[in-house]
C-alpha cells in the first residue's frame, strides 16, 4: 500500500501498532481540515509492526499527550518534502487536562471547572497519579 | 510550611519540632493559655466527625482563640451547591486557620490552593487523615520515648485504613523499625504501598493472619475494625471476624510494656475488658489527639 509523501507536515512515527487511532482521538486530529492518514500495521525493522500518522500540514502538536501515551513515539517535522527535524519526546512530569481521573470519590468529579492534573510518579513504571486523590492513572 | 495536606509534607524535624511543642504545653498547658487570643478557627466539616471536630475546637479553645463553622454540609451552602473554592474564598475572609473534613478526596488541597489562611485537612475521605497520623505518632513517642527500634503490629483491615497507610508511610523514615502486618487475606495493605514504601526503602515487613502468633514481639500494636462491608460474602465475615477481635486472653504473651493503640471509633474489636490493662493506650491517644492539634495550629499560625 502507499501513501503519498507530504511536503509540509508532521509524520507521527512509531507508535504502537494498535495505537494510532487513541492518539488521533487524543490530539484532537479530527478536527482539522487537511488530509490526515492514519496507517495500522506497517512493517518496521525495530518494532515488527507500527501505527503512523501523517499530517499534511503544520500545526502545534501537544507533545505531553505524545510522551504519555508513548514517549518512545516520533515527531518528524517535514518541510519541502525532506524531513528537518525529530522532536524528542519525554515523559512529562506533569499532564493537564489530557486524562480524567475515574475515581468517583475524587474532588474532580464534583468541584466545576477544576483542571485534571497527573503527576509522574514512578518514571520506570509510567506510573501518573492523581494530583488530588493518588488515584493511579488508567 | 503553610497547610497540611498530606502527613509525608512535613519533615522528620517538623515532626519532632511540634512532638516537643505538644509535650511542653502538657507540662505546662497556662503558657499556652492565650498564645491565640483573637484568633479563630474555622471548622469546616462537610461530613460528620465527633473526635476531630471537638478535638481541634478543644485545642484552639485550650489556646485562648475561638472558633466558628459547621458540622455537616447541609448546614452550609455546599448544600446550596456552592463550590469548595468559592466557600474556602468566603471563610478565608473570616477565620485565621481551617481545618476541614470533606467525603471527596483531594478537596482540602483545593482549598489550600485557594486561599491564604492555613488549611488543614480534617480527613479527606478514604484518602488522608495527617492529624491523626500526627496523634499516632505523639502517643508512640509518649509511650515508647522513641521512633527507632520498633516493631509495630498493625491488625485488621489494611487495605482500605487510611490512618493505618499514613501511619506506615510516617514511620518507615525511622531507623530499624519493622512491622508486622496482622490481617484476613481480604484486607491486606495495597499492593502500591508495598512497592512504593516498604520495599523501595528496604523496610523489614511480615504478613500473617495470626494475631496471637504475632503477639510475642509487638512494642506497638495499632488495632483497626473489620468491617462487615468489606467482605464479598457473609461467611469469610463470620468465619474471620473474632480472629481479629483483641481480648485479654490474646494478649497473655504479649510484651509488658506492649502500646496498643487505636484510632477509635472502636465497635468490637477490642473487647471492652482490654480497657483497663495499662498496655491500652487508646484513650491517652484521644488527649494526645488534642495537644498534637494545638501545637500544629500553634506552627501554622507561627506562633511563638
Amino acid at each position: 500500500m502507499r501513501i503519498d509523501k507530504i511536503e509540509n507536515g508532521i509524520v507521527i512515527d512509531h507508535i504502537k501498532s494498535g495505537q494510532a487511532m487513541e492518539l488521533y482521538k487524543m490530539l484532537g486530529l479530527e478536527k482539522l481540515d487537511c488530509q490526515v492518514a492514519i496507517i495500522k500495521n506497517a512493517e518496521s525493522g525495530k518494532m515488527g509492526r507500527k501505527d503512523i500518522i501523517k499530517i499534511d500540514q503544520m500545526i502545534d502538536l501537544n507533545l505531553d499527550i505524545i510522551g504519555y501515551v508513548d514517549p518512545e513515539i516520533t515527531v518528524n517535522i517535514i518541510r519541502n518534502g525532506e524531513r528537518e527535524k525529530v522532536a524528542h519526546i519525554e515523559l512529562p512530569d506533569e499532564v493537564v487536562d489530557i486524562i480524567k481521573c475515574k475515581n468517583p470519590r475524587c474532588i474532580t468529579t464534583t468541584e466545576q471547572e477544576l483542571p485534571h492534573v497527573f503527576k509522574l510518579t514512578d518514571k520506570e513504571n509510567r506510573v501518573y497519579r492523581c494530583l488530588y486523590c493518588e488515584s493511579k492513572a488508567k | 510550611m503553610k497547610h497540611l495536606i498530606d502527613i509525608m509534607e512535613l519533615t522528620v524535624e517538623e515532626i519532632d519540632e511540634m512532638i516537643a511543642v505538644a509535650k511542653d504545653i502538657i507540662a505546662d498547658p497556662d503558657k499556652y493559655a492565650e498564645k491565640c487570643k483573637r484568633k479563630k478557627l474555622a471548622t469546616l466539616f462537610f461530613e460528620p466527625s465527633t473526635r476531630t471536630r471537638l478535638s481541634f475546637e478543644a485545642a484552639m479553645y485550650e489556646l485562648g482563640g475561638n472558633v466558628i463553622g459547621f458540622s455537616e454540609a447541609q448546614s452550609s451552602s455546599a448544600a446550596k451547591g456552592e463550590s469548595v473554592a468559592d466557600t474556602i474564598r468566603t471563610v478565608g475572609a473570616y477565620a485565621d486557620i481551617i481545618a476541614m473534613r470533606h467525603p471527596k478526596e483531594g478537596a482540602p488541597l483545593v482549598a489550600s490552593r485557594k486561599t491564604i489562611v492555613p488549611i488543614i485537612n480534617a480527613g479527606d475521605g478514604g484518602h488522608n487523615h495527617p492529624t491523626q497520623t500526627l496523634t499516632d505518632l505523639l502517643t508512640i513517642s509518649r509511650e515508647k520515648g522513641r521512633f527507632n527500634d520498633l516493631t509495630i503490629g498493625l491488625c485488621g483491615d489494611l487495605k482500605f485504613g487510611r490512618t493505618v497507610h499514613s501511619l506506615i508511610s510516617a514511620m518507615s523514615r525511622y531507623e530499624n523499625v519493622k512491622f508486622v502486618l496482622i490481617s484476613p487475606d481480604e484486607l491486606k495493605i495495597p499492593e502500591y504501598l508495598k512497592e512504593e514504601v516498604l520495599i523501595k526503602n528496604n523496610i523489614e515487613f511480615v504478613e500473617t493472619a495470626d494475631l496471637e502468633e504475632a503477639m510475642p514481639q509487638l512494642d506497638v500494636l495499632y488495632m483497626t475494625r473489620v468491617q462487615r462491608e468489606r467482605f464479598f460474602n457473609e461467611q469469610d465475615y463470620l468465619r474471620l471476624k473474632d480472629s481479629y477481635i483483641l481480648t485479654p486472653d490474646k494478649l497473655v504473651n504479649a510484651k509488658e510494656d506492649l502500646s496498643i493503640l487505636h484510632p477509635l471509633p472502636r465497635v468490637n474489636e477490642i473487647s471492652t475488658a482490654v480497657d483497663d490493662d495499662p498496655r491500652a493506650v487508646y484513650f491517652e491517644q484521644v488527649l494526645n489527639g488534642k495537644y498534637i492539634r494545638m501545637a500544629l495550629i500553634l506552627k501554622l499560625l507561627e506562633v511563638k
